[in-house]
């Protein structure tokens, strides 16, 4: 077993909650925070930044399944992120240019819509896309290399050098996709002034319940019998494939959820933020959504959701007060929780409500 | 921030410390605020939200690539916040919400073409980093070369930051073009002009022209490897004007007597200087009070005179070719005699017709 797959200080599968209560409960007051108290706390600007956050969160969420429950380490998140954000920003685009050509294209000398933008003029169709996109290359890519048996360090190089040529791809084809300017310059966001407070608070507000959606689908996915093969093949592949399954339809399937998972992510980052480029779904904002989980815990899928978030805090924090050593601090991050603790924030939470119990009782 | 918008934030910072000594603007003293884009485009239009959103600033300098500059765009067009760019960029852009104190092509690459076609260059090969700039320059070169019977060889692009030269190099050679059109960015530069050095090539058998290479980034290269060869700016350290002499004097005093100036540098600083100039004539920092007021507002800056172009919001100014010296600054050989009217979208261009 490689370094890279999941070693052996996995925790332990829990069978039965302890206290049935306390995970909902948890849920409650999260979803409240989130739903409630952030959105009269925070200015429009920081809130703008939250939803940014989740929308990361909503990827990391993705990688917890593939990688924290599925052991497969996948450091091209941003190819399906991105996709899903540029099937977003074309319909974004082609809706502000009421018919015209979109601004980039008349300055890369482009003089008729390419026939690949036409469909994204419609909004029903760019939102499915966002989805099916990144799902169906997820199938292919899962397909063939898990089939294959590739797995571990060979499966995370794999998924990076996805996310290096993606990005050589979208920037030398200008004409086509805005090349390193990526797509930006939207106003409208289905007849909403994307400009408002108001429309950016019912995107934070959208962007938490899709999280919210997505986790406890995730989490139910992880709680049944699909769940308890995909650990068995991350904790012994061979042993499963031995008791007659194939593991690496479970890997594929678990890896194209994962993917739609950053799809979505992408197609709300879109109207957060304003912009989709290049910059942003390349090797390293996809090492980073990776490093979050491992900080978050990639273990436990709150974990690696709230490792996202913390992380994307940071991130402004330091740039505002530290901007030269925010790259130090992030690598010092890393490398501190991944030595003193390997399972991340998560994994020491759990230890130190498991010491208290012992000692309690 | 990268190295080179680090000097455009301190020429920006020493303007605005001799606003301020000079009693300020409207009576009041400018107080900066810097954020750092960290060369990552939605970086820039997050900060440029929180500058406008949370610390409500009069108006706001920056941006460094074309990119970036894409990027802040919505968020000044839809916060009505003013945006001074100080690059000089491939044009086609004319944001009611943005003031471009940096060259557009009419002012840089269009000279620098008229240049090398006096000198009799008519072959010429194209290097470029692969993004916007580059690109967009490259289809105005061609477009130009069509129309004065000049040829373009080869047309490259390597990703940015790219460091390894020597396959372009040799099809350089190998084309023998009479002048090389270097669009490159930052340090791209560096790798550049050493392996184009190692390979024998001199800058009198085939002049290299750089767009994106000023006395900044002639330290970073190191002079030998970039000595002879020809560069298209607006401005110099170099430049025999009185406002040059006061504004290299103090830039050497606040930061350091082993510090150069360059064209966006000085650019950036203008354009405090500029904004000072529209809002004292608007009587307010009210950003529509000043767009109005901007037109027209002319100063002798260390470039030569400036003028605010009240149409497109770019500003008049006098192209100049220089060579590298072997002391690292950059001797004037050429310049357009006057400050050239700003043609973002190269209407008043007949070769121009087909590009936008």
């Amino acid at each position: 077993m490689t370094a890279v797959e999941a070693p052996a200080e996995a925790p332990p599968v829990v069978r039965r909650e302890p206290r049935r209560w306390q995970g909902p409960a948890a849920f409650a007051a999260v979803a409240l925070l989130a739903l409630v108290v952030a959105p009269l706390l925070l200015e429009p600007f920081r809130l703008g930044l939250l939803a940014k956050y989740l929308c990361y969160a909503i990827v990391a969420l993705g990688i917890g399944l593939a990688w924290g429950q599925g052991g497969m380490l996948t450091l091209g998140q941003g190819v399906f992120f991105g996709l899903g954000g540029y099937a977003m920003g074309m319909y974004l685009k082609l809706h502000d240019a009421g018919g015209d050509l979109p601004d980039f294209m008349v300055w890369s000398g482009v003089e008729k819509l390419p026939a690949l933008w036409t469909p994204f003029g419609n909004p029903v169709f760019a939102l499915a896309m966002a989805v099916v996109v990144p799902v169906v290359v997820a199938l292919l890519l899962g397909a063939l290399v898990f089939r294959q048996r590739v797995r571990g360090a060979y499966f995370a190089i794999l998924t990076q050098a996805l996310a290096a040529a993606l990005v050589i791809l979208l920037v030398g084809q200008q004409g086509l996709t805005g090349g390193t300017n990526g797509l930006t310059n939207f106003f409208d966001f289905f007849g909403q002034d994307l400009a408002a407070d108001e429309t950016q608070r019912g995107l934070y507000l959208t962007v938490a319940v899709v999280l919210g959606v997505l986790y406890l689908g995730a989490r139910q996915l992880v709680r049944s019998r699909f769940g308890r093969l995909l650990l068995a093949v991350r904790d012994g592949e061979d042993r499963v494939r031995f008791l007659g399954y194939n593991p690496a339809t479970v890997k594929t399937l678990t890896f194209a959820v994962s993917a739609g998972m950053a799809g979505i992510a992408g197609a709300l980052f879109v109207p957060v933020v304003g912009i989709i480029s290049p910059a942003l779904l390349g090797v390293v904002p996809s090492l980073e959504l990776v490093v979050g989980v491992a900080v978050g815990g990639r273990f436990a899928l709150a974990g690696a959701l709230l490792g996202a978030v913390v992380m994307g805090y940071a991130r402004t924090y330091f740039s505002e007060e530290l901007p030269a050593a925010w790259l130090y601090l992030q690598g010092a991050l890393f490398v501190l929780v991944m030595t003193l603790a390997p399972r991340g924030i998560a994994g020491l939470a759990a230890g130190l409500v498991r010491r208290r119990r012992e000692a309690g009782t | 921030m990268a190295i080179s918008e680090v000097t455009v934030r301190d020429a920006e910072l020493l303007a605005i410390d001799e606003i301020n000594a000079a009693g300020g603007v409207l009576g009041k003293k400018l107080e900066p605020v810097v954020e750092d884009g960290a060369s990552d485009w939605p970086t820039f239009a997050e900060k440029a939200t929180k500058l406008i959103a949370q610390d409500k600033v009069a108006t706001v300098f920056g941006g460094w690539t074309s990119a970036s500059r894409k990027a802040m765009l919505p968020v000044f067009e839809k916060r009505k916040a003013l945006l001074w760019y100080p690059v000089q960029y491939e044009g086609l852009e004319s944001s009611p919400y943005i003031f471009y104190t940096g060259a557009t092509t009419n002012q840089q690459i269009v000279p620098g073409l008229d240049y090398l076609k006096e000198k009799g260059k008519k072959k010429l090969f194209l290097v470029g980093s692969d993004y916007v700039f580059p690109r967009t320059a490259n289809k105005i070169i061609k477009a130009y070369a069509a129309a004065n019977g000049m040829e373009v060889l080869g047309e490259e692009y390597t990703p940015l930051g790219h460091t390894e030269y020597s396959t372009l190099v040799n099809k350089i050679t190998e084309a023998k073009p009479d002048a090389v059109f270097n669009t490159l960015n930052g340090d791209s530069n560096v790798a550049f002009f050493k392996q184009l050095k190692s390979a024998g090539v001199s800058a009198e058998q085939m002049p290299v022209m750089s767009v994106s290479v000023a006395e900044e980034e002639v330290k970073g290269i190191g002079v030998d490897n970039v000595a002879g060869q020809l560069v298209a700016w607006n401005y110099y350290q170099t430049t025999d004007t009185p406002a040059n002499q006061k504004f290299v004097a103090a830039f050497k005093a606040k930061y350091g007597a082993d510090k150069v100036t360059s064209d966006p540098m000085e650019a950036g600083y203008n354009a405090v200087y500029l904004w000072a100039e529209a809002a004292k004539k608007a009587g307010s920092t009210d950003v529509e009070a000043v767009k109005k007021a901007a037109g027209g507002v002319s100063l002798d800056r260390p470039e030569g005179k400036v003028t605010i172009d009240g149409d497109n919001q770019h500003v008049y100014k006098t192209a100049r070719i220089g060579v590298v010296q072997p002391d690292g600054q950059i001797k004037e050989v050429w310049n357009s005699g006057e400050p050239i009217k700003p043609d973002p979208y190269l209407k008043t261009y007949s070769w121009a017709g087909g590009l936008v």
